[in-house]
């Protein structure tokens, strides 16, 4: 048979394996599998490019791939669930920069250098290159080696104005004159770099979810990109079922907050100076002992835990399951409310409560919980802050407002563990504390937890 | 030449599978479960690194030191995305599944 009719048959069947695969990851009892089916496609795939190929260079392939092959399984190995946002964040990287590489070898091996097959170049190379710098800066930002804040300076817009027109000017050129000299392409490469930093440096930790998922479209549509500028239907068709998906859960994430993409990639929200004004005057501050906190929770027949980022900071999922099952085996109901942008990934309260082996059932979702709050005895608020800030339902002038949430002060008592009053991540006063059914537990989440714990078992 | 080349002639239909592919990429994911954002996210991920076979081919095509040194780099970036992303998610989902055997 004609190796090429071969090559891409086998390409064909790996994207149904991928296909397979992405629908399974959405339902919970396949998706095991459907990452393994997906994993199959993509070993087929390089397979039989390996085989059927005309490769020259065999050792290095094999020397590259061993050597990623090594990193990548140790670092997803051993990586620790509380980092997994870097750890994502970083693989998405890795994805932009191989796009822009290989973008880059096209331009400079390639033997066709026709508009079609530069523009694509083109925009792997943008895109790629955006993608990195982005995922390194969101890293960055993610670990703590880069300040969480938002980060605004004077001229910013100007600044990525000029950025934008010289990556333009840069493009245009080089396309209408792909036989010359390096230059364009270089400066097309650097000015990529920066814009993935400048694109966002200026967003704040707590929109870090929606840059996740935007930031792995991207990824996507950067190798669909290659995947032209190569003449590879496989890198095309795969691009851009990963483009696509990570647009929907960009698009989920951004309902969550009630903003539109375009507000939390250009708006700086952190950086926001809120106007201390209390909507509904001010009230009191309530501060509750553990003990007291302890007698509350030893009588409650329904406890509904909502954690929040300072959960995963505080590492306190295994001491939240702990105290869990101590209020389960005391008769009370426990369940934990999980806000879809709780955290700073998608679903990154869902990955750390399930390593510290909270049953998966007992996860709630947002708009399920709700209905039901109003008849919970207590709602512990861990680490959370805007994701249960009535403000949004009550304060017209907050600039979360009309952000669905979860109504924990509906249940009859809240109590918040929080470490100070400090404002969240979004900067905005927190209502919720004054309210006359909350209790504030101040101290580290998971020391609070602990002592609430031993409370328990010393009786 | 490159193996899988597919240029002029076929440029329609690569448009035409991207965009049937878009297609089937947003009704593939519509209904997801929060639960599963992360690991359809990092799975999601693992696929992005798709790459990996343009890498190869571009070793594969390299006639060139410097092409070689391109192509080897990206190979060692997919391979990161890829084996590390499927790890990743494979770890993340028997966190998930161990938890259903145990109820």
């Amino acid at each position: 048979m004609d190796r090429i009719l071969l090559i891409n048959l086998v390409y064909i069947v790996a994207a149904v394996l991928f296909i397979i695969g992405l629908k399974m990851l959405t339902s919970q009892e396949h998706a095991r599998r459907g990452n393994l089916i997906s994993s199959a496609g993509m070993f087929l795939a390089v397979v039989i490019t390996l085989i059927g190929g005309e490769i020259i260079a065999f050792h290095w392939i094999i020397i590259g791939v061993i050597a990623g092959g090594i990193i990548g399984g140790f670092a997803a190995r051993f990586v620790k669930m509380t980092q997994m946002p870097e750890m994502v964040a970083l693989f998405n990287g890795f994805g932009g920069i191989a796009s822009l590489l290989v973008g880059w070898g096209a331009y400079h091996s390639g033997s066709e250098r026709d508009l079609f097959t530069m523009t694509t170049t083109f925009l792997a190379v943008l895109i790629g290159g955006v993608t990195f710098t982005g995922s390194m800066t969101a890293w960055g930002k993610l670990s703590g080696a880069v300040t969480g804040k938002p980060v605004l300076f004077r001229g910013q817009m100007i600044v990525n104005g000029i950025l934008f027109v010289i990556i333009l000017l840069s493009g245009a050129l080089f396309l209408m004159t792909p036989w010359a000299d390096y230059s364009f392409f270089a400066v097309l490469v650097v000015c990529s770099l920066i814009l993935g930093v400048m694109a966002v440096i200026p967003i704040g930790g707590a929109d870090m979810p929606v840059v996740i998922s935007l930031l792995n479209s991207y990824s996507g549509i950067a190798a669909c990109a290659a995947g032209f500028a190569i003449g590879n239907n496989i890198l095309i068709v795969s691009g851009a079922l990963v483009g696509a998906s990570g647009l929907i859960l960009t698009n989920v994430m951004c309902k969550a907050m009630n903003r539109s993409l375009g507000n939390v990639l250009f708006g700086g929200f952190g950086a926001v100076k809120e106007v201390k004004k209390a909507a509904g005057g001010r009230g009191e501050v309530k501060p509750v002992s553990a003990q007291d906190a302890y007698y509350i929770l030893e009588a409650a027949e329904s406890v509904v835990f909502v954690p929040g980022y300072g959960m995963a900071v505080a590492q306190a999922q295994h001491a939240l399951r702990e105290l869990g099952e101590i209020l389960e085996e005391n008769g009370a109901e426990v369940r934990y409310a999980i806000h879809p942008v709780a955290g700073r990934m998608p679903g990154h309260m869902n990955v750390l409560l399930a390593e510290a082996d909270v049953p998966y059932e007992k996860l709630i979702e947002m708009d399920e919980i709700n209905r039901s709050i109003a008849s919970v005895d207590v709602c512990v608020v861990v680490g959370a802050n805007d994701v249960v800030n009535p403000a949004a339902r009550e304060d017209r002038n907050s600039s979360i407002y009309g952000m669905p949430i979860i109504n924990a002060d509906a249940a009859h008592t809240v109590i918040v563990l929080k470490r100070s009053l400090s404002p969240g991540f979004a900067g905005i006063d927190n209502p919720l504390f004054i309210k006359p059914n909350t209790r504030m537990l101040f101290g580290d989440a998971k020391s609070s937890i602990e002592t609430l714990t031993a409370e328990f078992k010393q009786t | 030449m490159d193996p899988s080349v597919c240029r002029d002639a076929c440029l329609v239909t690569m448009l035409l599978v991207l965009v049937l592919a878009v297609f089937l990429g947003f009704e593939v994911i519509s209904k997801v479960p929060s639960r599963l954002h992360t690991p359809l996210m990092s799975g999601a991920n693992a696929i992005s690194g798709i790459t990996l076979v343009g890498a190869v081919i571009t070793v594969g095509a390299a006639e060139t030191t410097f092409a070689t040194v391109l192509g080897t780099l990206a190979v060692i970036f997919a391979t990161i995305n890829v084996i590390g992303g499927y790890t990743v998610t494979d770890r993340m989902l028997g966190m998930f599944k161990t938890k259903e055997k145990k109820k």
